[in-house]
């Protein structure tokens, strides 16, 4: 049972849920208000939505033995453009006004997504650093799109990315769940999952297999770029504007950690994209917890640090590998002095 | 068995692995002035030994002691601190660094606790000459040839003041003069009463310069004997066992030339600092052999038909059209399928199953869009584990937890399941269990009657002439010859590959 | 400086061509500047450059440790905040005297990031997920000790902080800058000129081989980190000398800065090449764009971001090229 890769994330992420629901057995309450359903659950979800959909899309890069760093820039130019679109606009509450922003907002974070990948597929330059160059840049870029202001936008078709319900259920969910859900299908169904799992696996043995390893990796940077995107848009959609300085600052590292948690590794291979959605809501609970608990917010990092640092304990093997052999000592002090002595 | 006058004396050594046992109550000793050689077939146990007595593993049970102290390595710098000096098969070593450095770092010369550089250069130049190596020690390793690098090892490893040297396969990157070279210096330590342990594939080379020899049987010691008690051939029979029977009936199968089509041709083909021009036919169904040393060209030429590399001049025929091979997607639209020698590296994914590992290459053909049913992948799996008894017969077993045989055959279903009509095969019985070997040569045997051409390389001269009806040498990255195998013996092989190589 | 060109004199100068540019690169900037606006040309500005970045060349100068094992820092930037809320902290509320304060901050930095190291190296958890556990801690912790910006009027910070120290040419700098250059020089001492500098290229250059070789893998790779927790804690005091302030959301993204300075100078990412030296011009790099887009002053303060992204951009398409050749 501990064998399973979820196992951990899922006991801790079950575990943090414990601790609010006896701080505060309200806390598993859901209610319809006002035809929107409402509940401390649903905002783990709601607020989760944007970590999850910038998880999937790093999680296949890392499958891939990547990693990128620019998606919370990413984020930020997503959203900068969009909200600059749409300020721009007459009426702004026209769909087809939103929906040219969005597809503005997209287009651009596809073709972001394509420079990393031109950058680590064919001139070959470490991902971490390839993608550190539009990381650096790309907060430059969206500022220059805002041009340093805060754009406030009134849209609301747009507003309902973010803030929206339907059926009942925050727009917000369904769209990462509907992300989740494809992406899933995608890997599974088709061969892309394998391909992926094995390019990161053993790059080379997957070349001498045949694998197009150029091709798939751009294809991964290229929907990570989508998938930040989408999340820019939900959280510029949730401000209500564009706000170039911290919009999705930090998301990245973020991401990683919920990808880290789920059981993917950074160093490439088999990856979990269910592992990683755990991950990112377990991130979010935490924030929640913290704020449940009355603990300060200003704690909220030092709290996030600790669960992290316990949670990656536990999955490395070398800790448990260490903490085996303190239960059970080996002899060692014995054969040390030996060596001592013939040296 | 203790023997005062012994340096070093392991007794009842045990090491386990994941399971396997690697070494099961082994003794090994060693004295001054001797150079003793550890002989043994692939996953005896011989590089287990050499990592037990240099501190990379620990042991499970048994006693090693050292200049009359028993010791126990937790780490590799225990080891060197007690006089075990190792040079590993794969040089390790530091390209980023200079050749000085790459000899005395972690001891360099100091002054004020200062590293003293021009001192370490002086003292570096007098080592390497003492081998007879005059170069500037200043200039990077990695600029420098394998056999530069593995002069450096030693040279690294006699200035810690070793009482015992280990030379595991020093020789198999470098050229006859180049081993010439090394045996002198290797007498020359002896002389001065080092032990050293010297590995090799090479038996003339043992015979050559061992006084002592330990043979190893999958991880069991078989004995230990005076050069001059024992010949080659008694040795070979050591090392191999009773299994040699078993190898036998294959002998008769395949000496009949089946002479199909020209599937491939070659004229002129050539890939700078990898293979000089050469010229090659292989027909359907035929068996070519390729013979020559470690870094003759062998894997090259391979390479270049299968489009791992690409050539960079000359022509490759494919049923007489000319075909441009330039990555390894050419060379399987055509239906040429190559097994790396590398299993580790450049052929398995070890964290995927079994499975995933046999369809890779077909799914890969195909495309990510167009997956191969999950009961079709089933189905393939299946047939392969049975077909070629892999085992454990559990398909969503990880391909990592398997025994180096089992690696091997999983990797030549990848290929098998494409139906090739050109199997490369590059060192396809390496370092696993005979069991293996013999129905991997079987197999070989019945993809040629099925009209499948196979391109064989191996180390052992005596597999490759068994399997092939033809045999291609290579020395010094370069075709030197070509024979049909009639009636080759080893040792007209050997004097191709001798030839010319003065020292 | 010139012990280390000695040593470094015999290498191949393919070594130093991205150094080489970097150095180009810089002189090409200031004298761009030079041309443009006259008040450009006079050295104080390249003394401010040392001035202003003091801070960031320490920190950088650690994450260069680092970075020449393979690994990588992302934690600085919050150990940087976390020494001046610290500083501002202990001076102001818990009274305490300037010298004491000055070896616990240090004292900080070194502990956490030794912390950080053996979690890299005794629990292999990948450098990346540690350091950026120690990010969140560190920022975690100066939120927690204070959310405000308190300014510091300690006696003997206020004099570091103000005492200018004149130099030829009717030019000055400030004892920070004379601190950084200690730094620097050790830190070119400890890698050109003892085991420990040369285990850490080992180190980056092939750890299985340093660690077969008997080289003490695991005390450098501790000590890398730990140096560079150090170089945080003391870049942050620095900070605290330039600004005279203990500001918990100060320094965010210095990892970045610091990391871009290292890669600019030519240093590469996945360890065992690189100099101090290269680090240095890699920080004076930065400086210099931010200084010429001060004095535009029609240029927005993004263009930086953009320029440097663009520069990483060309030093790392350099750096394939030569590796390539």
């Amino acid at each position: 049972m501990t064998k399973h890769r979820l196992f951990w994330p899922v006991s801790a992420l079950l575990a943090l849920l414990l601790v609010d629901l006896i701080a505060k057995p309200s806390f598993f309450k859901v209610e319809v208000r006002d035809g929107h359903l409402y509940g401390s659950l649903i905002d783990i979800l709601r607020l989760g939505a944007p970590l999850i959909l910038v998880g999937i899309g790093m999680t296949l890069v890392v499958a891939t033995r990547g990693i990128d760093l620019s998606v919370g820039s990413v984020v930020a130019i997503s959203g900068a453009l969009a909200c600059l679109h749409l300020s721009g606009l007459p009426d702004q509450d026209a769909v087809g006004g939103t929906v040219v922003a969005v597809g503005m907002a997209l287009g651009l974070c596809l073709a972001l997504g394509a420079w990393n990948g031109f950058l680590v597929s064919v001139l070959g330059i470490q991902p971490i650093i390839a993608t550190l160059i539009l990381m650096v840049a790309g907060r430059g870029i969206a500022q220059l799109i805002t041009d340093g202001q805060i754009i406030t936008i009134t849209s609301g078709p747009f507003r309902a990315l973010g803030s929206g319900y339907l059926f009942l259920v925050p727009v917000s969910i369904l769209i990462a769940l509907a992300v989740f859900g494809l992406s899933s299908l995608l890997v599974r169904k088709s061969a892309l999952g394998l391909l992926l799992e094995a390019v990161g696996g053993n790059p080379e043995a997957g070349r001498l297999s045949g694998l197009r390893s150029g091709r798939l990796t751009w294809l991964v940077y290229v929907f990570g770029g989508l998938c930040a995107g989408i999340a820019g848009l939900m959280i510029a959609a949730n401000t209500p504007g564009a706000d170039a300085n911290h919009a999705g600052l930090w998301i990245e590292l973020d991401a990683i950690l919920a990808l880290t948690i789920g059981g993917t590794k950074l160093t490439g291979g088999r990856f979990s994209l269910g592992g990683t959605v755990i991950g990112a809501l377990l991130i979010q609970t935490l924030t929640t917890t913290v704020y449940t608990l009355g603990i300060p917010d200003t704690a909220t990092l030092l709290v996030k640090a600790l669960v992290v640092l316990l949670v990656c304990l536990v999955q490395s093997p070398a800790f448990r590998d260490r903490v085996r052999r303190r239960r059970r000592p080996v002899p060692a002090t014995e054969s040390a002095r030996a060596v001592e002595v013939s040296a | 068995m203790t023997d005062p006058r012994a340096i070093l004396e392991m007794t009842g050594i045990r090491k386990e692995f994941p399971g396997v046992v690697a070494l099961d109550g082994v003794d090994f000793r060693m004295f001054p002035g001797e150079v003793h050689a550890l002989m043994g077939e692939n996953g005896a146990g011989k590089s287990t030994l050499i990592k037990t007595l240099t501190g990379v593993h620990g042991i499970d049970a048994g006693t090693i002691v050292l200049g009359g102290e028993p010791v126990a390595f937790g780490e590799p710098s225990q080891a060197q601190h007690a006089g075990v000096s190792t040079v590993y098969q794969e040089v390790n070593l530091l390209p980023n660094l200079s050749v000085a450095e790459n000899i005395f770092i972690g001891r360099e010369p100091r002054r004020f606790g200062r590293i003293d550089w021009s001192a370490m250069r002086r003292r570096a130049e007098v080592l390497l000459a003492g081998l007879d190596l005059h170069l500037d020690v200043s200039a990077d390793l990695g600029t420098q040839s394998i056999a530069v690098r593995q002069m450096v090892a030693i040279a690294r490893a006699l200035d810690v003041s070793a009482r015992v040297l280990v030379l595991d396969e020093p020789t198999s990157s470098l050229d006859a003069g180049e081993v010439e070279r090394l045996l002198k210096v290797v007498r020359t330590l002896r002389d001065e009463g080092m032990a050293v342990l010297f590995v090799s594939h090479f038996i003339d080379q043992v015979f050559a310069v061992a006084d002592r020899m330990t043979v190893l049987r999958n991880g069991k010691l078989v004995g230990e004997y005076r050069i001059e008690d024992i010949t080659p051939v008694d040795l070979v029979t050591k090392m191999i066992g009773k299994e040699l029977e078993a190898l036998e009936d294959i002998e008769e199968a395949t000496h009949r030339h089946s002479g199909g089509e020209v599937f491939l041709r070659t004229e002129g083909l050539s890939r700078k600092g990898a293979i000089a021009p050469f010229s090659l036919e292989i027909r359907s169904g035929e068996v070519v052999g390729l013979a020559g040393l470690l870094g003759s060209g062998r894997t090259e030429l391979a390479r270049l038909l299968f489009g791992a590399d690409h050539a960079d001049g000359g022509t490759l025929r494919i049923d007489g059209d000319p075909v441009a091979m330039r990555t390894p997607r050419s060379g399987m639209a055509h239906r040429i399928a190559y097994c790396s020698e590398d299993r580790k590296t450049e052929g398995l994914v070890g964290e995927l199953t079994v499975r995933e590992n046999i369809v890779l290459a077909l799914q890969a053909a195909r495309g990510w869009t167009r997956p191969l049913s999950r009961r079709r992948q089933d189905e393939l799996a299946a047939r392969y584990i049975d077909a070629l008894d892999i085992r454990p017969a559990a398909p969503e077993a990880l391909v990592q937890d398997l025994s180096g045989g089992n690696q091997q055959k999983v990797l030549l279903a990848r290929w098998l399941i494409t139906e090739p009509r050109l199997l490369i095969l590059d060192e396809p019985t390496r370092g696993i269990d005979i069991g293996a070997k013999t129905e991997i040569q079987r197999l070989v045997a019945k993809l040629s009657d099925d009209g499948v051409a196979v391109l064989f390389i191996s180390a052992e001269l005596e597999e490759v002439l068994r399997l092939s009806h033809r045999v291609v040498v290579l020395r010094d990255r370069e075709v030197v010859a070509q024979k049909d195998n009639e009636s080759l013996t080893p040792d007209e092989i050997m004097a191709v590959i001798a030839e010319g190589s003065g020292t | 400086m010139t012990a280390l060109a000695r040593v470094t004199a015999y290498r191949p100068q393919q070594r130093h061509l991205p150094m080489l540019a970097t150095l180009a690169l810089l002189v090409g900037a200031y004298a761009y500047g030079a041309s443009q606006y006259t008040a450009f040309g006079s050295g104080q500005v390249v003394f401010n450059l040392f001035i202003n970045y003091s801070w960031l060349l320490v920190v950088a100068v650690g994450m260069t440790f680092v970075i020449l094992t393979g690994g990588i820092d992302l934690s600085v930037g919050s150990v940087v905040a976390l020494s001046t809320v610290l500083s501002a902290e202990l001076l102001g509320e818990q009274g305490w005297p300037a010298a004491a304060v000055v070896v616990a901050v240090l004292a900080v930095g070194l502990l956490l990031g030794t912390g950080m190291g053996a979690l890299i190296h005794y629990f292999e958890i990948q450098p990346f997920i540690a350091t950026l556990v120690g990010l969140f801690f560190a920022r975690g912790l100066c939120l927690t000790i204070s959310t405000e910006a308190p300014s510091i009027d300690d006696g003997f910070f206020t004099v570091i902080a103000q005492t200018q120290i004149p130099l030829p040419g009717d030019s000055h700098v400030s004892i920070s800058v004379l601190i950084a250059l200690a730094v620097v020089a050790v830190a070119g001492y400890l890698l050109h000129h003892t085991r420990f500098g040369r285990t850490v290229y080992a180190v980056g250059g092939s750890e299985q081989s340093a660690v077969l070789m008997g080289l003490k893998v695991a005390r450098t790779k501790v000590s890398v980190y730990a140096l560079s927790g150090f170089c945080s804690a003391l870049g942050g005091l620095l900070l605290v000398f330039y600004k005279l302030s203990g500001d918990p959301l100060s320094a965010i993204g210095t990892e970045l800065d610091a990391i871009a300075a290292v890669v600019i100078g030519g240093t590469i990412l996945s360890g065992g090449s690189g100099y101090v030296l290269g680090t240095v011009l890699g920080v004076l790099v930065l400086g210099m764009i931010q200084t010429l887009i001060d004095f535009d002053g029609t240029l927005s303060s993004w263009w930086t971001k953009i320029v440097i992204g663009g520069l990483l951009f060309a030093f790392i398409v350099l750096q394939r090229l030569i590796a390539r050749r």
